[in-house]
């Protein structure tokens, strides 16, 4: 296993540069989540040159559709969903600032090319885990978007939120690395 | 003729439903203790470290297991001595299934295939059920139920092989499907194979497959075999669990097969992720 690094969000860019595949990260902060629905508008208001419901300087954001909160807690259960869905509208994102992303599963090529060349990182969470991490969310707020529900823009106040570099900014992929390393020919 | 009342079932299926979201069964967690405790790559011990402790957190405190909460599926057997009262089967299956996702705070994930619109205040909530009913003798209704996740469900394949291919064309296929799938479906998986009947049959097979307890042995000593054989053979892949490489990809491999014509050999992978949250109740 590689470091343990505890960081705060935005992300600085020293911040994202020293992070390497393996590397176990908790984070503490603002997040901003986002599924399919949500990240083709942002994608679309980017290609019009409108604002942004977030600012994207150093944002990261958490694919996710959290369960209903039950009454009096901020958020229900919220593990990650699956990236590729979000492969087509993420480098579009990163060229704008965004430096972290949080998902489960295998990023495209060019994904992995926008992290090396803008400086930003992709993050595993532990899929199915929704219970666990969704303790580590402290407070939530639509704040974009609530007609698609469980997809709507949240603004999400997470602590100590488990993650694992995946991408790093130098291009190596933990899913490779972990796979060719146990597969047996 | 027995007559069972629509509420009745309404509230057997509301908390096999209710119950299921948040527990996981013994079998899935005793697989999944057993596979940590085997597991030789220490990031992927850790992840499934992190599983288990979050089915503890979600039984503690009733909170569901995992976001996905899945489409509510069945596998109903009827008896053709019962007669449901005050309603329909299948209204009340659906209805208990509105009922027990909204009342329990479960995701309502079922949507329109082209607009993506949520179809919680059209159709209902995370309605419709996927329903499969199958007529039996008694007087007794037997519901099985899962909840099924959209991750692993994106990875499921069906082919209609060439009689020729056998058992090695059988493999082949599934170490495709489950190589593809890699970190996707959220390993470690349970891997459901419906071989024989038609195209569909061999799909429903394949589904149903994922009901059965994880660690039971197959009945048909054939297939036991073939299903300790693909399980080898899949956890030679590598992935580990959740993607992060090691020597559990694969908890179990269930096999259902079925006669099929003498001109095709159909074959169907339905994959379920570790959180296989599965249970069946008896009317």
């Amino acid at each position: 296993m590689g470091q343990i690094y505890y960081l705060k969000t935005p992300l600085r860019d020293e911040d994202v540069k020293k992070l390497r595949a393996g590397d176990i990260v908790f984070l503490n902060g603002v997040v901003y989540t986002a599924r399919d629905a949500a990240h083709k508008r942002l994608v679309d208001l980017i290609s019009a040159g409108e604002k942004l419901p977030f600012d994207l300087n150093g944002a990261v954001v958490y694919f996710v559709g959290p369960t209903p909160p039950k009454p009096g807690e901020p958020i229900g259960s919220a593990g990650p969903t699956t990236s590729y869905r979000m492969d087509s509208y993420s480098p579009t994102l990163i060229s704008h600032g965004l430096r972290g992303m949080i998902g489960k599963g295998e990023r495209s090529r060019e994904v992995i090319d926008s992290c090396m060349k803008y400086g930003a990182v992709y993050f595993g969470a532990t899929g199915g885990a929704g219970a666990l991490l969704g303790k580590k969310i402290k407070s939530s707020e639509i704040i974009a978007y609530p007609e698609l529900g469980p997809e709507a823009i949240r603004r999400i106040e997470v602590e100590d939120f488990p993650v694992t570099v995946i991408n790093d900014v130098l291009g190596d992929d933990l899913y490779q690395r972990g796979r060719a390393e146990y597969e047996i020919k | 003729m027995r007559e069972i009342n629509f509420n009745e079932i309404v509230s057997g299926v509301k908390h096999l439903i209710t119950y299921t979201s948040s527990n996981l069964p013994k079998d899935a967690i005793d697989a999944l203790e057993k596979a940590m405790n085997e597991e030789k790559s220490p990031v992927s011990k850790e992840i499934l470290r992190q599983i288990l402790e979050n089915s503890q957190i979600a039984s503690k405190e009733f909170r569901p297991l995992c976001q996905d909460t899945g489409l509510a599926v069945f596998f109903v057997k009827v008896g053709e001595d019962v007669k449901v009262k005050g309603g329909t089967l299948k209204n009340a299956i659906n209805q208990a299934t509105a009922e027990a996702y909204k009342e329990s705070y479960l995701r309502a994930s079922t949507c329109h295939p082209f607009t993506r619109a949520n179809l919680q205040n059209s159709v209902g909530y995370n309605l419709p059920a996927i329903i499969h009913f199958d007529l039996v003798e008694g007087d007794k209704i037997e519901i099985e139920y899962a909840a099924k996740g959209g991750g692993s469900e994106n990875v499921s394949r069906a082919i209609v092989l060439p009689p020729a291919s056998g058992k090695d064309g059988v493999m082949k296929f599934v170490r495709e499907v489950v190589s593809k799938g890699g970190s996707n479906p959220c390993p470690p998986l349970t891997v459901g194979i419906g071989i024989g009947g038609t195209f569909e049959r061999a799909t429903i097979s394949s589904k149903h497959a994922l009901f059965r307890d994880i660690g039971s042995v197959n009945p048909d000593p054939e297939l036991a075999e073939l299903e300790n054989k693909i399980l080898e053979d899949l956890n030679k892949l590598g992935i580990g669990a959740m993607g992060m490489g090691g020597t559990k990809t694969v908890l179990a491999v269930h096999i259902e097969s079925n006669p099929c014509h003498i001109a095709s050999l159909p074959v169907s992978v339905n994959v379920q992720c570790h959180s296989s949250r599965h249970g069946h109740i008896t009317i």
